[in-house]
């Protein structure tokens, strides 16, 4: 009863979602309120329903319903609650549902949120919204139903593949697709705009506050799976130019690069076909990578849809979302016209530079993941474009930017003085050279480029910590004037500031775990040790392990550092049931300098293993970049200004303006 | 239906093995040849695997590979010369980066080709701007919308 409700709750959402797209387009076209005035209703009904199959769905997993199709084929009875749940989405049929639900929370958001849009722009918006649900639910129903009932009904499920068994790949991909999908609000704005025929500053600061979510979203998720590659993967590899992961990657650099023109929109008046045209793309891509990840076209370890006739549904999803946007783009785009003149030097100029590059980087990423796929169509060769083309590719491209990082915000809009801004920064160049022979004195060993690459992490840090104790005017004014000037920083110089910050840190761990990693890979007795890292780590023995659908053995490893002081880790190879597949977890001990990390592997001798032991140097750098990207992110959305109409508590509070 | 998503699970079961890679009987004692042979192998895709590279892949073959490649160092061969083998012996295909040739051009040049285009356009864009001027205060806005426009924007700062 409860799968069928849900499948019902399905098609009545696709009916409203046809309302929801048709009606309100009619209405703003026919400029009739009543018709217009029905968008919002709509979409709330929309994502009621959705979420109601959603929950129907979960329902059917937590009481492991093996009568339903899709919870025989992905879940299994002795499962923990958590892996019971996210199954859910660890299968292409409930993913879909998933991907929907939330395509539908963001639609009502802006409903519910969207007071003060003028009443054509919003009724658009959300009309715009309501087509993308149409295609989908559609392609839900007829392709990829998750309701689907076995007669008879099996006793026991298949369980869910053990490697998906982890709580960062639990919540990775429910992270990623609203990223993904949060990107369709800027596309729905695009498009509204499109059809207005206008875009203006209050246009782009609508924008940009789902942008930003979007991109932390997009962050958050790729950091999971980096962070769950790191861990679970049993080496350390953290990013493999893999083409599901360029799939999320790509979405990102393009709303990075949306998250800074449209800035220029809101405070200059300019770049607005441009932003447009970002916002268009950007989904576009989060598209593309539902086409490459569902069509299995490219198959990777992450694709679990192997079915050709999903593939060439969303095809045509994806050709008639971006073939009709562009369309619309090509037909529209020269009535929007920009009025704001800059100076090559200046803000806007930096900002165009950064869209520049980042657009390119994209790029580089898009051939590479895609170039193979079509040489073999056209051609029928085949090749490998792997890691060292996009090392070779997309790292020269993406330098010049972040040497740039800092230098952007200094500049002043219209007009600025290079020289002037470039030297304010000689404090920064001067920290990171300090720093570069630093590391150059840790690390002996390694590439020379390393502690450059270093430099040019810290070189970003320093620049936004400049940047912060300039605008808080410490050196002329005093601490206590500083600090107020500090605290009413608007969020979006935090957000700025913080973003900046996370991406040099992220460069420095990036360059250190990829220079100075070491390696010993040996075969340890109970009782032997190996040095790794400056550490000695021993084998003390191993033990078997049962786990609630697993059997494991464990090798406990105690490390030992310089200091005397000792840890504790434990590696396991588990086998799950009922699958008899074998997953490994290894062993972490982190420390301010890097990462140990011991994988047990297989039986050597009588007593003997297998052990690999690593150490992964500043790797937290890597984790903490994303946070702060993420915060920085944060900051900029609770920005004031974005909560335009919100009620006020008090006119008179004083507040900066708007950086 | 069921028939052939049992054989894609088994697939992605036999995929989704943990990557454990060289053993410790393949390394060698020369830690300079030992070093040549991971660069190497780092290069070398497992061509049974899904993007992967033999250096750290579980699969018979790309151990057949590294230990292949370890035998070529050893007698002697420069680091072209075993990639030149594996091509021969391989194919193209077991290159994670393609060599620059006619099927190739446009995968190398192709980014930096859209970086010079995105200059150049920028570049008379702002030619043509330059030469039109353009009044700073000029929009799209009617009076109606450019008093509500304010409210906003007051009420926002």
């Amino acid at each position: 009863m409860i799968p069928e409700i849900g499948q019902f709750a399905l098609i009545l959402a696709f009916a409203t979602a046809l309302y929801q797209f048709a009606v309100p387009l009619y209405g703003a076209w026919r400029g009739d309120q009543r018709l217009m005035a029905v968008a919002p209703p709509a979409a709330m009904l929309q994502v009621c329903l959705i979420a109601l199959a959603f929950g129907c769905l979960t329902w059917s997993y937590i009481t492991s319903d093996f009568s339903v199709e899709n919870v025989f084929m992905n879940s299994h009875s002795d499962k923990p609650l958590i892996y019971k749940i996210s199954g859910v989405w660890g299968n292409h049929e409930g993913s879909m549902v998933l991907w929907v639900l939330i395509l539908a929370i963001f639609g009502s958001a802006v409903a519910m949120f969207g007071g003060n849009l003028p009443p054509s722009l919003k009724a658009r918006v959300i009309a715009v919204q309501g087509s993308i649900s149409v295609a989908f639910l559609l392609f839900i129903l007829l392709t990829s139903n998750p309701f689907n009932r076995l007669d008879p009904a099996p006793i026991e499920g298949r369980g869910l593949n053990p490697i998906l068994q982890d709580p960062a790949l639990a919540i990775h991909p429910p992270m990623l697709y609203a990223g993904y999908v949060g990107l369709s609000i800027a596309f729905s704005f695009a498009v509204a705009a499109l059809i207005e025929g206008k875009v203006d500053a209050a246009w782009a600061r609508w924008v940009r506050p789902w942008t930003l979510a979007a991109w932390m979203f997009l962050t958050v998720g790729i950091a999971l799976g980096s962070w769950w590659a790191y861990y679970e993967l049993g080496w350390g590899g953290w990013w493999f130019w893999d083409p599901v992961e360029n799939a999320s990657f790509m979405p990102w650099l393009i709303a990075a690069a949306l998250l800074h023109s449209a800035i220029v929109v809101e405070k200059r008046n300019a770049l607005k076909v441009w932003t447009i045209l970002l916002a268009i793309l950007a989904f576009s891509l989060s598209l593309l990578g539902t086409f490459l990840v569902r069509s299995g076209v490219l198959t990777s370890v992450h694709s679990f849809a192997v079915d050709p006739a999903r593939g060439v549904f969303v095809l045509g999803i994806l050709c008639v979302f971006i073939g009709g946007a562009l369309t619309l783009y090509a037909w529209r785009a020269p009535v929007i016209k920009s009025s704001g003149l800059f100076a090559p030097i200046s803000r806007e100029g930096a900002l165009v530079v950064n869209n520049l590059i980042l657009t390119a980087s994209c790029a580089a990423v898009f051939i590479g993941t895609l170039y193979p796929l079509a040489l073999e169509a056209v051609t029928g060769e085949k090749i490998s474009v792997g890691p060292p083309y996009f090392n070779l590719t997309f790292g020269p491209l993406i330098l010049p930017l972040l040497l740039l990082v800092p230098l952007g915000p200094l500049l002043s809009w219209k007009r600025a003085d290079i020289w002037a801004a470039t030297q304010r920064l000689w404090v920064a160049a001067a920290i990171a050279i300090v720093f570069a022979i630093a590391a150059a004195a840790w690390q002996s060993r390694g590439p020379w480029l390393a502690p450059v690459g270093v430099a040019l992490g810290v070189w970003i840090v320093a620049g936004a910590v400049y940047e912060l104790l300039s605008r808080s005017n410490l050196r002329k004014a005093g601490a206590a004037v500083a600090w107020a000037r500090i605290k009413g920083m608007p969020g979006a110089t935090w957000g700025m500031l913080l973003a900046h910050a996370g991406v040099g840190v992220m460069v420095i761990g990036i360059v250190a775990i990829t220079a100075w990693k070491q390696e010993v890979v040996t075969v340890l007795k109970p009782g032997d040790a190996m040095q790794i890292g400056g550490r000695i780590v021993t084998f003390t023995g191993e033990s078997p392990v049962t786990g609630p659908n697993y059997s494991a053995e464990r090798g406990n490893f105690r490390i030992t550092a310089s200091s005397g002081a000792t840890a504790d880790v434990w590696s396991e190879k588990r086998v799950f049931k009922p699958s008899n597949q074998p997953t490994t977890e290894v062993g972490i001990q982190p420390y301010l300098d890097g990462d140990v990390y011991v994988v047990i592997g297989d039986r050597a001798g009588d007593t003997g293993r297998t052990v690999r032991a690593y150490f992964h140097p500043l790797v937290w750098m890597i984790w903490l970049g994303a946070a702060l990207m993420f915060m920085g992110g944060l900051a900029s959305i609770a920005d004031r200004r974005y909560r335009v109409g919100a009620p006020k508590k008090s006119s008179a509070a004083a507040v900066q303006p708007a950086e | 239906m069921l028939r052939r998503l049992l054989a894609a699970m088994l697939i992605l079961a036999s995929l989704a093995a943990p990557a454990v890679a060289v053993q410790p009987d393949e390394v060698l004692d020369d830690p300079v040849l030992e070093q040549r042979a991971r660069d190497l192998s780092g290069q070398m895709r497992c061509m049974v695997c899904q993007n992967q590279p033999i250096d750290d892949s579980d699969a018979p073959l790309a151990k057949d590979l590294r230990v292949l490649i370890r035998e070529r160092l050893v007698a002697g061969d420069s680091n072209q010369q075993v990639v030149d083998y594996l091509v021969s012996r391989y194919g193209e295909f077991v290159l994670l980066q393609p060599r620059l040739s006619a099927k190739t051009v446009a995968l190398w040049s192709g980014p930096f080709l859209i970086l010079l285009f995105g200059a150049l356009v920028i570049w008379r864009q702002r030619r043509m701007t330059a030469s039109t001027p353009v009044a700073e205060a000029e929009t799209s806005l009617s009076a109606d919308e450019r008093k509500k426009l304010d409210a906003i924007l007051k009420d926002a700062s």
